[in-house]
């Protein structure tokens, strides 16, 4: 880098050390940044390594996660062996997507709002779309929670609060994604459009949807990974419908069957692909 | 009020005319009042300074905003009130404003399609080769370099076959070369085509090379509208003096108002202003002479019948800029007068120290009233970004 | 923040598309607002009074509403060691997640070149499988007699019968762990737009690299710092599913706390009088950063 070679060399003139020493130390130094990172990302990995690892964990003592006992491959032919896994990851689709659906399409609203339109009170919209980030789960699942039962939904606590609760929570992320796209889009590529003869529903259609789709798909998938990685909300607002995070509480209590890390991995890997490919076409869709 | 000064009787073709027009945001009154007429195929240029108000005006006529008050005309149809897209004017925006996520054919074709034209495809084949952009025709604008992405603007623009094309400041981002390229390949389009163009620049040498008339406005209001030559050799104002080209301003009190030549009294000395280029007729006034017209010569050395004399001056500066040299000159009372010589290379050049006289015809000076502001309009180090 | 200064040019316009859609505006915000009114604030504001029930009543028999400020009194006196070791935790995971952050997001924002989205990526791939699992797969990694373990009481780190799970170093082990990517994508977003310049300009004018960092980048990226912190902290302090996994009810937090007296013991006014006081801890500190930064970058 430019700044470490200029003052190094200001700072060595005087003192010459070997060659060579001095070739591995700088590299060392100018790589040190780098080479914690990796580090750092080598180590977030790590758990995930067990995970896939435990997938092919043969359990013979009382709890999977204790301990490697033997390699199999059975667990991966019967993941639905387990009663309730697969009926909860079919749940947990089954929320996601439609929380993810309505919370993508009321923020993406709201984003709009906030970066074209101005109105007084946004001040104050923004600040209440910023505190369901910064509150604890335990206080607004509890909260919820709390607020059916006084309005007597206790009986029919499941799908529909589950839902409920995860657009809630999703919103105000999928604003902070969408808002930053189109705050980093130029407004006067619509003002073109006009001026090329489009009306503000075509020029909504042609321009600026297209343009923030990015953005939309992004805080999609936001949406998406965080509604169905959700634990504490859901616990509160579930009754005694189980999504899979819910499954895996659970299962503590009844020894956590392998397949549990099998479905785990496959999350992994489905999620991975899933980004690896849109990389791909992001980059083939632009020639360079 | 600064009018036209064609003065050639017109059938109210689709000559565009503003009326009043006048724009505020909050306290701020970027355009105050504005009236003025663009014949129907003329080049028109709006120049002036940034934060001049030129800008506004223009998106005022393209309809991407609207006038706090006054009225927009083009013939006799007012379009004050039209949304941007059902005006027959089209606009090549500073940044171009290419759609980056649809090919250089589809930006082309857009305004075409929006308005259901049946032949789109063969039209925007023909204007790609009019604007040799046909090989690049199925790449993305990020793809192209900057003049290249100018003549799709263009382009895409004139496809449209408007009324009037409003540029705004479409070359400012080229490099120099490329820009006076531009300039005449604009101007050679404009003539062949009778559409109106209404150029917005700063730069008052491609106003001056592009237009044929031209509307200097400063602070929202414009100072005098006209022919280059006639703004350059008459201003009115001292902005105008000032901003284009430049402009010798000297204090000096009218004498003799009464002929065909104003005669006036600068610090001791008289000269004379010929009456169609005296704005004003007693009192103090500005006399304005341009460094070009400015004859030095050596102290005592010439007689000049008619002509205007300063004697007493002495060379400050000397500056050698190729074409041209340039002199400081320092007269008795103290203000430094700038005199511009061709090196036609039929004298030489003077020295430092030198004591001189300077003449210039009777015809070349000007004379404005003493109300105005000596520094309007002269470029500043601060005023450069 | 990097400031560019311009010369004064009129202010920004409303233009009239704008003024004209300002009906607009309205209608767009109101579907999601209602939403986050009805199922965020209203909630809330319940939450608050709940808190103030007579302790007395119970879930079948019904509460009574007595404005029953004691229980805050009662809530803080017996639990006001649990807030104080929630905040603690919290605090150090976030203190270590910065320092492990930074370097992260540093990396990718001036040395990863071409893979700087692959790394982005990376960064968050970990986060796509089930966090309930992941905090299982510590539980094994560092098990009493696994590869963790085993290697610090080698290195005479731990004594020979020490433990790494239950104790509080594995609970805050999982909370670093949890919410890196929160520390790191607002690092890296803000170190992002630091224009690489101004650290060749500092190191022109004579500073060694650590200076240049610590005067010019650091300062520079501190509004990554402080969202990152925030996003760390808040959720950090309300966690209980670490605690729950990877420690004891000696390492328990106020959520395990909340969540207990909420689903077990069906102790509302408890429950909801000890996550008013841990709501309110958190709103002061975002009404703090608000103040410094204004309300247009929260969001």
């Amino acid at each position: 880098m430019a700044t470490t070679t200029a003052a190094a060399k200001v700072r060595t003139a005087s003192t010459q050390p070997a060659p060579q020493q001095r070739g591995v130390w700088r590299w060392f130094s100018d790589h040190l940044v780098l080479i914690v990172g990796l580090g750092v990302l080598l180590y977030t990995f790590v758990p995930i390594g067990y995970i896939i690892a435990l997938s092919f964990n043969q359990p013979t003592g009382r709890s999977a996660t204790a301990q490697f006992d033997a390699f199999t491959w059975n667990n991966w032919s019967s993941i639905c062996q387990p009663e309730g896994l697969c009926a909860s990851v079919k749940l947990s689709f089954q929320v996601s997507i439609t929380a993810t659906i309505l919370a993508t399409l009321l923020g993406t609203l709201m984003a709009f709002a906030l970066v074209r339109h101005s109105f007084r009170g946004r001040s104050t919209s923004n600040l209440v779309i910023f505190l369901p980030m910064a509150t604890p789960e335990v206080v607004m699942g509890s909260s919820l929670l709390a607020m059916f039962v006084a309005f007597g939904f206790d009986g029919v606590l499941g799908f529909i609060t589950i839902v409920i609760a995860h657009v809630m929570f999703c919103l105000s992320f999928v604003v902070v994604t969408v808002k930053a796209r189109l705050t980093g889009m130029d407004s006067r590529l619509e003002q073109a459009a006009m001026d090329l003869y489009a009306n503000e529903w075509q020029t909504f259609r042609l321009i600026t949807l297209p343009l923030a789709m990015p953005g939309i798909v992004a805080a999609a998938m936001l949406a998406f990974s965080l509604s169905f990685d959700d634990f504490i909300v859901t616990n509160f607002t579930s009754g005694q419908s189980v999504t899979f995070p819910l499954y895996i509480y659970g299962a503590k209590l009844k020894d956590f069957p392998p397949q549990l890390f099998v479905v785990g991995t496959l999350m992994f890997l489905v999620s991975f692909l899933f980004v690896i490919a849109a990389e791909l076409w992001r980059r083939r869709r632009r020639v360079t | 009020m600064p009018q036209s000064t064609d003065q050639a009787p017109r059938e109210l073709a689709r000559d565009l005319r503003l009326e009043g027009v006048t724009k505020r945001f909050g306290d701020f009154v970027a355009v105050d009042d504005l009236t003025m007429m663009v014949p129907q195929g003329s080049f028109f240029a709006l120049l002036g300074p940034s934060g001049c108000g030129k800008t506004t005006t223009l998106r005022m006529v393209a309809g991407l905003e609207d006038p706090s008050a006054g009225q927009v005309f083009i013939g006799d149809e007012e379009i004050t009130n039209l949304r941007a897209y059902k005006r027959p004017v089209n606009t090549v925006f500073q940044s171009y404003a290419l759609f980056p996520h649809l090919t250089i054919f589809d930006n082309v074709a857009f305004g075409l399609r929006r308005r259901g034209v049946s032949d789109w495809k063969t039209k925007t084949r023909e204007m790609l080769e009019l604007v040799q952009l046909e090989p690049y025709a199925s790449r993305k604008p990020s793809q192209l370099s900057g003049g290249q992405q100018q003549r799709v603007a263009l382009g895409r623009a004139l496809i449209n076959e408007p009324g009037v094309l409003l540029l705004d400041e479409p070359l400012g981002a080229l490099d120099l070369k490329l820009r006076r390229q531009m300039q005449i390949e604009l101007k050679r389009i404009q003539t062949e085509i009778d559409v109106t163009f209404v150029h917005v620049t700063h730069d008052q040498e491609e106003a001056m090379t592009m237009a044929d008339t031209i509307a200097v406005m400063n602070h929202g209001v414009i100072e005098q509208m006209g022919a280059p030559g006639e703004l350059y050799e008459n201003p009115t104002t001292t902005f105008v003096a000032n901003f284009l080209g430049q402009s010798n301003l000297i204090v000096a009190e009218v004498v003799d108002a009464s002929g065909q030549t104003v005669v006036v009294d600068c610090h001791g000395q008289k000269v004379g202003v010929v009456a169609s280029r005296s704005h004003t007729d007693e009192g103090k006034g500005w006399l304005g002479v341009r460094p070009e017209k400015i004859f030095a010569s050596p102290r005592g050395s010439e007689t000049h019948d008619g002509a205007n004399v300063l004697t007493g001056g002495r060379i400050t500066d000397v500056s050698f800029v190729g074409v041209s040299t340039q002199y400081l000159v320092a007269m008795p009372w103290g203000q430094e007068l700038m005199v511009f010589e061709q090196n036609t290379g039929q004298r030489g050049q003077f020295k430092n120290g030198d004591e001189i006289d300077l003449t210039w015809s009777r015809d070349h000076a000007f004379l404005l009233d003493a109300g105005q502001d000596v520094h309007a309009g002269v470029i500043t180090p601060e005023d450069i970004e | 923040m990097t400031e560019v200064v311009t010369p004064p040019t009129p202010p920004p316009a409303v233009d009239a598309e704008t003024s004209r859609r300002r009906g607009w505006g309205w209608l767009l915000l109101v579907p999601g607002m209602l939403w986050l009114a009805v199922f965020f604030l209203f909630p809330t504001v319940q939450l608050f009074f709940t808190s103030l029930y007579d302790p007395t009543g119970s879930f079948t028999l019904g509460y009574s509403m007595t404005w029953h400020f004691a229980n805050y009194y009662d809530a803080i006196r017996d639990t006001w060691n649990l807030f104080a070791r929630s905040f603690m935790y919290a605090g150090i995971a976030t203190f270590v997640g910065l320092m492990l952050g930074y370097p992260l997001a540093y990396a990718i924002a001036f040395k990863a070149g071409r893979w700087k989205n692959v790394m982005l990526v990376l960064v968050i791939a970990p986060f796509f499988t089930s966090f309930l699992l992941r905090t299982l797969s510590w539980r094994t990694i560092l098990a009493d007699h696994g590869p963790v373990t085993s290697f610090l009481q080698t290195v005479a780190i731990l004594p020979d019968n020490g433990r790494l799970l239950a104790t509080p170093v594995a609970v805050i082990a999982g909370l670093i762990y949890n919410f890196l990517p929160f520390m790191t994508l607002p690092l890296y977003a803000s170190l992002d737009k630091v224009d690489y310049r101004l650290i060749e300009a500092a190191g022109d004018l004579y500073s060694s690299p650590f200076t240049g960092f610590r005067k010019v980048t650091f300062p520079l990226s501190l509004p990554g710092v402080v969202s990152g912190t925030l996003l760390t902290f808040i959720p950090a302090c309300g966690d209980y599913i670490n605690a729950e996994l990877l420690g004891t009810p000696r390492q328990y937090m106020v959520g395990n706390r909340i969540q207990a007296a909420f689903l077990t013991e069906h102790n509302y006014p408890l429950a909801a009088s000890l996550s008013i006081i841990l709501m309110a801890i958190v709103v002061l500190m975002v009404v703090v950063y608000i103040r410094r930064a204004g309300t247009e970058e929260l969001v």
